[in-house]
């Protein structure tokens, strides 16, 4: 079996940072680009990076955003120490979110979020304790639909 | 149809400062849950919102749409045109309303192909 090598790249992100929002998941788009990533994949990878990347800048006072791109597959993992989700079945509904109002009239907030992530993503995985923190992991195959 | 010949078309208010305007619109949306947009969106399309902060910007270069147009004359921050010239990214506003802009690019035949 051939070697899978792979390319990592992190980024820690400060919570309430809405001035960078999103740089962390643009430079994980570019890298994805640059190693020839299909563009199809790369664009599910940067909603479901930037997805993410908002509820740790929302919710979780700050966090890291972590890419690792195989050569099959692209893993994202964003964690981070913020307050944790009580009910997490909940959390996954369309249309349930805890965002504050400031949050929510910049067009956030919309309880979209996490149904994005699992929507775009092939494979998701959420883990969260109560006053410890989040770990998301999203893996997307470098399986194009254009092709 | 190209986002200058639309710009023109709808007599649009280019807020971004050099970026190419040559890019060919393909398609539109409109939503101001950015949420929304980020999942629905697809490349190339011209986004109709009323949101004018720096996310907007954001948005548009990760799904990388050809422009976004800013309606009902809502304000537009500074500094999401200083985010969108650096990721470059068109960002035109008017005073017409998100309905209006839309039934006229829906006039020009954006969204019919």
């Amino acid at each position: 079996m051939a070697e899978n090598k792979s390319l990592k790249l992190g980024f820690d992100v400060a919570g309430g940072d809405f001035e960078r929002a999103g740089e962390a998941s643009a430079k994980i788009k570019k890298m994805l680009k640059m190693i020839g990533v299909p563009a199809d994949i790369v664009r599910r990878i940067a909603i479901g990076t930037y997805e993410a990347e908002m509820n740790v800048i929302i919710h979780a006072g700050g966090g890291n955003v972590a890419a690792e791109a195989f050569t099959d597959a692209t893993v994202i993992t964003v964690s981070d120490k913020g307050p944790g989700i009580p009910d997490i079945e909940k959390a996954l509904q369309e249309g349930y979110s805890t965002a504050p109002d400031h949050v929510r009239q910049m067009g956030f907030g919309a309880g979209m979020g996490l149904p994005n992530m699992v929507k775009c993503s092939d494979e998701f995985d959420i883990k969260s304790v109560v006053g410890e923190g989040t770990t998301i992991t999203m893996r997307f195959e470098h399986i194009s639909e254009d092709l | 149809m190209k986002v200058s010949e639309l710009m023109e078309a709808l007599n649009l208010k280019l807020l971004t400062k050099d970026v190419a305007l040559d890019g060919e619109v393909r398609g539109g949306y409109a939503s101001d849950l950015l949420s929304n947009a980020m999942g629905q969106a697809q490349p190339d399309m011209v986004w109709v919102t009323m949101q004018g902060h720096q996310n907007i910007a954001a948005v548009a270069s990760l799904i990388g749409l050809a422009a976004i147009i800013v309606a009902g004359d809502a304000p537009v921050a500074e500094d999401t045109l200083s985010k969108a010239e650096l990721n470059d990214v068109v960002i035109f506003a008017t005073e017409a309303s998100a309905f209006e802009v839309i039934g006229k690019l829906y006039e020009l035949g954006i969204g019919k192909e």
